[in-house]
């Protein structure tokens, strides 16, 4: 029997949203067992489907057409009651972020005891103790009788996303939604994570919906793979057929966009050193409290490396490694403790107020989050044209240049008066990356730039930076924590972990020898990696030959 | 600018807001047009009712014009929270946005003194410091602003120090712009909406200390004002409530408001709800 039935399912949003509907007309099946994957990029919908099926949608949207049958009963028609006695217990759903799904100042066995007892009151305290410890265990949390014990603050990324797990699966669910779960995860846990609802699953024998944006993530679990773009399924069909012949260009198009599988760069020869960061230390120093010690974190711990005229150097490495607080450093905007930073030979930490002014213009940085890294009270051009303006050129010369960076950047010249909020993510960082050139600068840091950015808008963006470097000679220090990006861009790449460097090398042979165990368990964790590598023609089959070696 | 109008004016609160704020300005604006003599000059028999004897709110035990008391009562009230309010601005946002933007030793000192001030109950303050100068309009604004400062320097640093970490503020740094202008044209615009919300009802706050002031005795004695007139009828309150009352109401109607003004505004001015 279907577990669950979608059947042209339509959700309206309400008027002066940028379309009528969030989804219209979708219709997939779950079946016992299976492991379907609803994929899609941002704003396509996919999270709206999730918290239909869980009657969970936001005020003023709701659904306005079609069926939702779980096991026979039509979910949308479902009463309240009915609807909170299936949730949790029949369907459940672990979320993106697990910092913000538990609840702070309640320890996450409590938490978990708390969705037992909901639906089984009666059961005996003890009894719901030795279930959470069991739970605990089953989702692989290390010494779950002290773990079941700690506040949510006091577990890693991956461990609290194991407690969601183990809370969504206290009651035996029928069916799983998981919204995005390893999204907000380092790729190392991402890959445990995955391993374990898959394990999980098939235990189980559940039905499991993965809501993902990431089609390297399809490649690694999905039976079944549902294509949704912009609220309509496109493409839906078994995980290897939708896969491997794809017959939707939108599909084609995501499975080309993931980036990594092109030739790999090589570098000119006869480098000449631009940047070199000499035994840089940096040791952050939290107090915590008048008794206890303070907590110490190293960011940097005998950082050496250096970047060559007309190069890029990507600095790989998961949350915490220290890439970030790096760029920072180079920069200045964090004073490292010791160590030396030599650009163009001249020690950028020696530098007077007025040396450190012109070395900023010379190096530029775009940041992560092109959401915070706008004044968003100021029209996008305003806040292009302040820097070449702090340099002294005119306020009609540094608009005229403004505009014709928005052109070059793909925005045209009309977007100058607009505000942030009026751009989409991807055109954002576009705007960030003119704002950096209108300086004219030589070296360009780009601190996570692509990586809050969907992989079409990603593989856009990552090919305007390499168009710009081409055509105006820049050198670029790419920080990102996705391996594929760094493949993508780089020509040399530099692995950190924990404030230390345990690997850095031509990106070629980085890939395809890693010497650090490090550095393999990395390039293991990809997603999609044996299906890309499989994938690849023989003149792609770098990632293969490279990656996975 | 004229967008952020045009969000002002569709929030209801600031319509009424502003509509009872300009009620309140053109009484003020109209009292010596209307009443031309002091508001201190006897107009009538004492304990009138309203309406009584060509008074439209009666009059006082002294058979002064309850109704020219608090149009004149409204220029003083006015004058004396915008102009506390303003005091308490300059002090407050200078020292808490230097502060949140310095850092370190400097932030450490300016945040103590901060504390020292907070420490102080703010009314107790006020008439130690107005007592001592001698009461009068300047001085009473001076006390005002010097007791009102500390919320608004205590949320523009912990504002200053946020908004100092976001990502544009470093942008901007890097784009080679000097701290001083970094502060000026990219912390503070960006921090300014709750300070515009706090300051509005700090508008209110000092109206009211005003009041209590001149409840205290401790009013300008050249100018009449609603906290005095209030203090003189409350002894006769049961005999006549009017004496008090509609000066107390003037009190209410402009700090309410003032306030309604200030949440539109906070509205007005964050660009996400006014230019979505």
């Amino acid at each position: 029997m279907t577990l669950l039935t979608v059947d042209s399912l339509s959700i309206a949003l309400p008027k002066g949203a940028d379309r009528a509907r969030a989804v219209s007309k979708v219709s997939f099946n779950i079946e016992p067992d299976q492991m379907v994957c609803l994929v899609g990029e941002s704003g396509s919908g996919k999270s709206m489907i999730a918290h239909a099926l869980l009657g969970l949608l936001p005020p003023m949207v709701h659904a306005d057409g079609g069926r939702i049958l779980f096991e026979d009963a039509d979910l949308l028609t479902a009463g309240s009651e009915r609807m909170r006695s299936l949730r949790g217990a029949g369907i459940s759903m672990i979320f993106q972020e697990p910092l913000t799904a538990l609840n702070p100042l309640k320890k996450v066995g409590a938490q978990v005891a708390e969705a037992i007892r909901v639906h089984a009151p009666r059961l005996p305290k003890a009894e719901i103790s030795a279930r959470v410890k069991e739970l605990f265990e089953q989702v692989g949390l290390p010494d779950p009788a002290r773990l079941a014990g700690a506040f949510p603050f006091q577990l890693s990324g991956g461990q609290r996303q194991r407690v969601m797990i183990a809370m969504a699966l206290s009651n035996n669910p029928r069916l799983l939604i998981a919204d995005e779960p390893t999204t907000a995860l380092d790729v190392t846990t991402q890959r445990q994570i995955l391993d374990l609802i898959r394990q999980l699953q098939r235990e189980r024998g559940m039905g499991v919906l993965f809501i993902t944006h990431d089609i390297g993530v399809v490649a690694d679990i999905a039976d079944r793979v549902v294509v949704l773009r912009q609220g309509e399924v496109v493409e839906q069909g078994a995980a290897a057929e939708v896969l491997h012949s794809p017959r939707c260009d939108y599909t084609r198009m995501l499975l080309e966009a993931v980036p990594g599988k092109g030739a790999f760069r090589h570098r000119p020869d006869a480098p000449e050193p631009l940047l070199e960061i000499k035994a840089l230390e940096k040791t952050f120093v939290t107090r915590q409290g008048m008794f206890s010690p303070p907590r110490r974190v190293v960011a940097a711990e005998n950082v050496c490396c250096r970047l060559d005229r007309g190069d890029t150097l990507a600095v790989v490495g998961e949350s915490g490694s220290g890439k970030s607080t790096l760029a920072r450093m180079i920069l200045r905007l964090i004073e490292p403790d010791d160590g030396a930073i030599l650009y163009c030979g001249r020690n950028v930490r020696n530098m007077n107020r007025h040396a450190l002014r012109n070395f900023r213009r010379r190096a530029q940085i775009v940041f992560q989050d092109p959401y915070a890294s706008l004044d968003p009270r100021l029209p996008v051009g305003e806040s292009i044209v302040r820097g070449p303006m702090a340099f002294g050129t005119s306020r009609h010369e540094a608009t005229a240049e403004a505009r014709r960076w928005l052109d070059r950047v793909g925005l045209g010249p009309q977007a100058f008066g607009r505000f942030p909020h009026e751009f989409s993510g991807g055109q954002r960082q576009r705007v960030c990356i003119a704002r950096a050139l209108a300086l004219k600068p030589e070296f360009l840091i780009a601190d996570e730039a692509v990586s809050a950015l969907d992989v079409s808008v990603q593989a856009q963006v990552l090919d305007l930076l390499s168009e710009l470097k081409a055509e105006i000679g820049l050198s670029m220090l790419f920080i990102t924590h996705d391996l594929r990006v760094a493949r993508e861009i780089a020509d040399r790449v530099v692995v950190m972990s924990r404030g230390r460097i345990v690997e850095q090398n031509e990106t070629q042979a980085l890939f395809e020898r890693p010497q650090d165990p490090y550095t393999r368990r990395l390039l293991d964790a990809v997603p999609g990696r044996e299906f890309f590598a499989g994938r690849s023609a023989p003149d792609q089959s770098q990632f293969l030959n490279g990656a996975i070696a | 600018m004229n967008k952020t109008l045009k969000t002002f004016l569709t929030r209801p609160a600031g319509i009424v807001g502003l509509i009872l704020l300009a009620g309140v300005c053109a009484i003020a604006a109209l009292a010596p047009v209307l009443y031309p003599g002091s508001p201190w000059n006897m107009a009538g028999m004492p304990f009138a009712r309203p309406g009584e004897a060509g008074m439209v709110l009666g009059s006082d035990t002294m058979g002064r014009d309850i109704a020219a008391g608090v149009m004149h009562g409204a220029r003083v009230s006015l004058l004396i929270g915008i102009a506390a309010t303003a005091a308490a601005l300059v002090i407050g946002v200078s020292i808490g946005a230097v502060a949140g933007f310095a850092g370190g030793g400097i932030e450490t000192l300016l945040v103590r003194v901060t504390e020292i001030f907070q420490t102080i109950p703010n009314f107790v303050l006020a008439i130690l410091l107005v007592a001592i100068m001698t009461p009068s309009i300047g001085t009473i604004i001076l006390g005002i602003g010097l007791v009102s400062w500390p919320p608004l320097a205590r949320l523009t640093r912990a504002q200053v120090k946020s908004v100092a970490q976001r990502e544009f503020v470093q942008a901007a740094r890097c784009q080679g712009q000097s701290s001083l202008s970094v502060l000026l044209r990219h912390v503070l615009p960006n921090a300014i909406s709750p300070i515009i919300v706090t300051g509005s009802l700090t508008v209110a706050a000092a109206i009211l200390i005003e009041a209590a002031l001149s409840f205290m005795g401790l009013g300008d004695p050249n100018h009449m004002s609603w906290g005095y007139m209030v203090g003189a009828g409350r002894t006769v309150i049961r005999q006549a409530w009017w004496m008090s009352v509609f000066p107390g109401l003037a009190i209410l109607v402009t700090v309410v408001a003032i306030n309604l003004v200030g949440e539109a505004l906070n509205d007005a001015l964050n660009p996400r709800i006014s230019r979505a």
